[in-house]
């Protein structure tokens, strides 16, 4: 855009961690999360985070979020500081536990990032509506969330997190509570929205199908202290073709080669013995 | 009822349990009142000792228009107190929980409040503010309900989840935003059950104050003034106006309750 920079908006990351550690000070001691965390993703591109519980998973993405702040190292979130990052919204967050506030309703919880930031009330009513059309949830717009299932409220949260069409999507483990049906569907709705949007997404997840279904790459993490024990590039459906991930991959023979390569990173390199597939050699 | 219930499994339709739930307390009240009519009018207990609830209510109704004058006095006193105990409660919490400074200074305050019995404070107040005056059991009134509405206020403040206050700060929401869209909403139950506790207390105070000088006419002063006077069944006309005057403001207040978290989840009741 600008003389002699051969930078374009696009080949600045999305997100860049670089050495990042983060201790925890509790009274019983040091609680080492994270340790020399080296990452960066692309804009657009699809990351999971995979790991044991307690490896720092949720850390690292609160990090990203500027909810919580690094021991050591240096994060930056579309090339500013992750607090500006945050000042500027450039981040869509659904956390663990979907977080929605009881005395609002399904409407008005997927409103709120656009009534805090405002968005005047035609405009959010018609968001509203079709973000909840997107999550299946048109016909609860007027519940309360304690009156839906916790599958159902994790998809209020993904509404509410897309609200605001960010460039990037932060999400722990956001399918945790669905059933495998609704799950599968939630899983291509969500390639299909990051492809249209091309919002850089950063998915937490401990099933190793799904990571491998939507990601760009796995990051396999380790425990204690946390660290990126092997970042698996995926192949399937690749470049923008990513909304082409259709359920037919599910069953194809590349599919499960990936499933294998990602548990084997998650068993720390050695091969495991899985069944009639076995190992196959890429 | 066991005709509408049998031959339906154990559990009850809700509207068996509504109705239920009007239906027993009354039926014991009556089972009550019809065992102490007994004991008075045929074993012949002394209507001295303890007056038939027949007489009672013949006084009740003679002296009906002492009784809600009276019952307009105490009542009035007990709104008032109830009203700026629970404002003072309420913005005194606010300032506690945004600042810690003020929290420090208010605590030992608010525990002294706490156990200063109201039977200590009236003669001194009563005669403060001299024999004419009301404002001594306003004040009294206003003291029992600050610290319930205080203690509720305070706490429901502190009930905002980590995960909200996470998604608050993932929005850049600024501290009023915070404090309207998060802090105070949360809250709201907790205030609500503070003022209902204090609703019973304000009246118990304003009741129990008149009994320590002060201007007559309150119903406190008439119980007291008519059990001097040995006219026993009239001391008791005043005791049972004292009851309606409790349960109205209990009852104001929990529907004040119910209506204003029925709009929030559940249909209220927490
Ligand atoms: N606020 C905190 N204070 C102290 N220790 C913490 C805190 N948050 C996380 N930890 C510790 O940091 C480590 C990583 O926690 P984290 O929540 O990131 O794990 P995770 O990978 O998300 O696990 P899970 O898959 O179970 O969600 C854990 O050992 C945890 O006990
Ligand atoms: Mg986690």
């Amino acid at each position: 855009m600008t003389e002699a920079t051969p930078t374009t908006p696009d080949s600045t990351a999305a997100v860049e961690v670089r050495g990042v550690d983060k201790v925890f000070e509790t009274r019983t001691g040091q609680v080492h999360a994270l340790d020399a965390i080296d990452l960066v993703i692309a804009p657009g591109e699809f990351i999971s985070l995979i790991g044991p519980s307690g490896c720092g998973k949720s850390t690292l993405m609160r990090l990203i979020a500027d909810l919580d702040e690094p021991t050591g190292g240096t994060l930056t979130v579309f090339g500013k500081t992750a607090r500006q990052a945050r000042l500027d919204q450039d981040y869509g967050i659904a956390f663990q536990q979907a977080g929605l506030l009881p005395w609002r309703t399904v409407a008005a919880n997927v409103a709120l990032p656009l009534e805090l930031h405002g968005v005047g009330s035609a405009e959010r009513r018609s968001r509203v509506e079709h973000l909840l059309d997107m999550v299946g949830l048109s016909d609860f717009a007027d519940r309360y969330p304690d009156q839906l299932s916790g599958g159902m409220q994790q998809r209020v949260a993904i509404a509410r997190a897309l609200a605001e069409q960010p460039r990037l999507l932060l999400m722990d483990e956001p399918f945790g509570a669905l059933d495998e049906m609704t799950r599968e569907k939630m899983q291509t709705e969500l390639v299909r929205i990051s492809a249209e949007t091309g919002a850089a997404v950063v998915f937490v997840t401990h099933s190793i199908p799904e990571a491998v279904f939507l990601s760009d790459r796995v990051v396999v993490m380790s425990p204690r202290p946390g660290r990126i024990q092997q970042v698996v590039p995926m192949r399937l459906g690749a470049e923008a073709e990513r909304a082409a991930r259709t359920e037919e991959l599910r069953e194809e023979r590349a599919f499960f080669d990936m499933v294998t390569a990602v548990r084997e990173a998650l068993h720390g390199g050695s091969p495991v013995s899985s069944g009639p597939r076995g190992v196959e050699t890429r | 009822m066991s005709a509408t219930t049998a031959g339906r499994p154990t559990r009850m339709s809700p509207r068996t349990e509504a109705t239920l739930r009007v239906v027993a307390p009354i039926a014991v009240g009556l089972i009550v009142l019809g065992a102490w009519q007994f004991l008075v009018s045929v074993v012949g207990v002394s209507d001295y000792l303890l007056p038939s609830p027949a007489s009672i209510i013949e006084q009740f109704v003679a002296f009906f228009p002492s009784i809600l004058a009276a019952t307009l006095i105490t009542g009035t006193n007990a709104l008032l107190g109830l009203i700026v105990g629970s404002l003072l409660g309420i913005l005194l919490a606010s300032l506690a929980a945004r600042w810690k400074v003020v929290d420090r200074m208010s605590a030992p305050i608010v525990a002294a409040l706490a156990v200063v019995p109201i039977v200590a404070l009236a003669p001194v107040l009563n005669s403060m503010f001299g024999a004419d005056s009301q404002f001594g059991r306003q004040a009294i009134a206003a003291l029992a309900s600050f610290v319930p509405v205080f203690i509720n206020t305070l706490r429901g403040f502190r009930q905002t989840q980590p995960v909200h206050r996470d998604l608050m700060k993932a929005y850049a929401a600024n501290s009023q935003q915070v404090m309207r869209v998060l802090t105070l909403p949360t809250a709201v139950p907790f205030v609500l059950t503070g003022i209902r506790i204090a609703s019973s207390l304000a009246v118990i105070s304003a009741l129990v104050a008149e009994y320590f000088g002060g201007p007559r006419g309150g119903l406190g002063s008439l119980i007291s003034t008519s059990a001097a006077s040995s006219a026993y069944a009239r001391a008791w006309a005043y005791v049972l106006a004292s009851i309606v005057l409790g349960l109205v403001f209990y009852l104001a207040t929990l529907a004040l309750e119910r209506l204003v978290l029925r709009r929030g989840p559940g249909g209220g009741a927490r």
